[in-house]
């Protein structure tokens, strides 16, 4: 019998040694899923994880994937980390990209090369505000913020789809269901030339440096830390648990409404019915996977935007579905939270009994 | 208001809260056993293609029923493995749970998507099903819908009226109480996670088999969240799931019935209403805090190690 002992002091090396366990047993279970479609494991988990990164294009386009990730994922972190479950950012990054791809659509013509900063504030605006909406209902009438933040996500998506079908549609867009496309002046600046690779990733890499100072070196960081993990103890000390609330949900939705606006003034360049692959949804899962903390989120943005990279690689040379990435990612956290017990705890094997009570 | 249109609007709410109800009355069952499965969609998504799936192949409805109850106990399965087995946290699990069926019924469903398949059969009782207003309010429907009412009269018996009723709800209220006096409260909780599962299961075959008989990614559109919310809403108690399903399955209705009417707002508005009604309800029953922690199991989402 499988039995589990806990450990005198949680285990610091398996904090670290959990989320490289949990890949090892994905790409054990990936391969026999691609075994089960009749494809050669080897052959496909290299087109899924290292034909991307063989080349420059595919470097930047990894950490252009990685930007919304990253800029999702530091928000919600720090949310979890005080006990607040925003599940809500693919909502959040949807508003902000109506939010900026508005200001974008307000100056078909451009103007100034400052326009783009405009557009980025307030996507982080429409993302705070829709962000405030569950903080509101979880402060004032204490309605649980997972289900509040989930459902506005669904709402977000309609209002999007409503403006392209209908006030924002390109009158020249033989009836498409997409917005013009924006002025140059609207668009990030490239970081490389010939790639789409954008100053949103520069951010994204501040954001991610912010997020750090912030948790490890400012009152509010251990507020947050206190409240997560002894809500009681923060009370004491002071800290109002209502206010963590307030912060860590406008925070994340700011930072997600932000990597919305970057995507629909980055890569896409116009409203669409649907301007994300889920990266709101992944980015919990790379937040767990990047053990709450920044630099981990870091790594695990990068690594999680390899799954989508590899999974359009997959379906161009492998003809795999697309869903494939969605089944990957879905097991790396299932594996990531199984491994997450060996911090806590050793696993042995045998009855209590055979080995003696006591031992 | 014509008595056949009355009768058809009653008909269309019950197939609308049907799937809610199925999914709401498993994870009722799991909460109240103190296991928060946040899995629901995920397990209904499987449901639903799996369902679909094993029906079209085989060729009988029967046959995609069992499937997708076995398919949404097996999902929930996983999940009472990480959380109840591993610890981990109950939450994260259940997202990963919805994660992975989001995905996992995709990759599945994939040579499914546009493939026609016939409607659950009709209950037709001779003589009561012809019957005006009643026949086709209370005598024409497919199985599930009947299965769902008899799911609540059954939990409530369980709940409140039997033995193994009470154990599950003391292991809710307080593990460690049930614990020391002898009851298995992992066994106890798998099971029940496992009954929320199953219902999960049901649910989505419900909208894959009866609802609309195809296969669409994500066609549960969030009724797995919905469920949740449910339950929320009726305060653990399985006839106010049943009250909450109906009036979820009105509100849906309503929206479509505006829809097809050429009511002048966009479309998208209407099908905004059952997410905002979600909300609106949770806010507004959720108002109310010490009567929610009154009535939540108290050991909801806390894990169980027993001392060694």
């Amino acid at each position: 019998m499988l039995r589990l002992e806990p450990r005198r002091e949680p285990s610091a090396a398996m904090v670290y040694g959990a989320p490289v366990l949990a890949i090892a047993l994905t790409l054990i279970a990936g391969s026999l899923l691609f075994a089960a479609l009749g494809h050669n494991p080897a052959k496909a988990l290299r087109v899924f994880f290292v034909e991307p990164l063989s080349s420059a294009y595919g470097l930047a386009e990894l950490c252009l994937k990685a930007t919304p990730l990253a800029l999702c994922a530091i928000g919600l972190a720090i949310g979890f980390r005080a006990g607040v479950w925003n599940i809500g950012a693919e909502g959040q990054l949807v508003v902000g990209a109506i939010a900026g791809g508005g200001v974008a659509l307000l100056f078909p013509n451009g103007g100034s090369a400052w326009l783009v900063v405009l557009a980025g504030l307030i996507g982080a605006l429409g993302g705070l505000a829709w962000a405030s909406i569950p903080a509101w209902l979880r402060t004032r009438f204490n309605a649980n913020e997972i289900l509040t933040s989930l459902m506005l996500t669904y709402v977000a998506g309609l209002l999007l789809q409503y403006l392209v079908i209908g006030p924002w549609k390109d009158p020249m867009g033989f009836n498409f269901p997409q917005s013009k496309t924006f002025h140059g002046d609207l668009m990030l600046p490239k970081l490389i030339e010939g790639q789409r690779l954008n100053a949103g990733a520069a951010i994204a890499l501040l954001a991610i440096i912010g997020g750090w100072i912030m948790l490890s070196r400012s009152l509010l960081g251990f507020q947050v830390r206190v409240i997560g993990l002894a809500p009681a103890a923060g009370i004491y000390a002071g800290f109002v648990p209502r206010r963590m609330v307030w912060f860590t949900l406008l925070l994340s939705g700011a930072l997600a409404g932000l990597a919305g606006a970057f995507e629909v003034t980055g890569p896409i360049g116009q409203l669409l019915p649907s301007i994300s692959p889920g990266y709101g949804f992944t980015a919990i899962i790379v937040a767990f996977l990047g053990r709450l903390h920044p630099i981990g989120i870091l790594a695990a943005s990068l690594l999680i935007a390899l799954t989508y990279l590899g999974g359009e690689a997959a379906q161009i040379m492998l003809r795999l579905p697309i869903a494939a990435t969605g089944v990957f990612q879905g097991m790396l956290l299932f594996f990531l939270l199984a491994c997450d017990v060996l911090i806590r705890y050793r696993i042995r094997f045998g009855t209590l009994g055979r080995k003696g009570a006591l031992s | 208001m014509s008595v056949d249109l009355i009768a058809a609007v009653i008909t269309a709410m019950t197939l609308a809260a049907t799937p809610l109800l199925l999914a709401a009355i498993g994870e009722l069952v799991t909460e109240k056993a103190g296991v928060l499965n946040l899995g629901a969609e995920g397990m209904m998504l499987i449901g639903a293609v799996v369902g679909f799936g094993a029906a079209s192949l085989s060729g009988s409805a029967a046959v995609g029923i069992a499937a997708a109850l076995l398919a949404g106990m097996a999902m929930a399965l996983l999940f009472a493995l990480l959380a109840l087995t591993l610890l981990a946290n109950q939450v994260a699990t259940g997202l990963a749970l919805t994660i992975l069926g989001v995905g996992l019924s995709a990759l599945i469903g994939k040579p499914f998507v546009g493939t026609p398949l016939p409607r659950l059969p009709q209950l037709n009782v001779p003589g009561l099903s012809d019957l005006p207003f009643f026949g086709p309010v209370f005598f024409a429907h497919d199985f599930l819908v009947y299965a769902s009412i008899a799911a609540v009269f059954g939990v409530h018996w369980f709940l409140e009226k039997s033995r193994w009723g009470l154990v599950l709800r003391a292991v809710g209220e307080s593990h460690d109480s049930a614990h020391a006096i002898g009851y298995p409260v992992i066994a106890i909780r798998y099971a029940a996670t496992i009954f929320g599962g199953a219902f999960a299961g049901l649910g989505g075959a419900f909208l894959s088999l009866a609802y609309t008989p195809m296969w669409a990614e994500n066609m549960t559109a969030g009724r797995g969240w919905i469920a949740l919310a449910l339950v929320v809403f009726a305060t653990w108690r399985p006839f106010r799931a049943l009250a909450g399903a109906y009036i979820f399955g009105g509100v849906t209705i309503a929206q479509l019935h505006l829809q097809g009417h050429g009511f002048d707002v966009p479309s998208q508005f209407l099908s905004m209403l059952p997410y905002l009604a979600t909300i609106l309800v949770l806010a507004l029953i959720s108002r109310d805090a010490t009567r929610i922690r009154l009535n939540t199991p108290a050991c909801l989402g806390l894990p169980f190690k027993p001392a060694q």
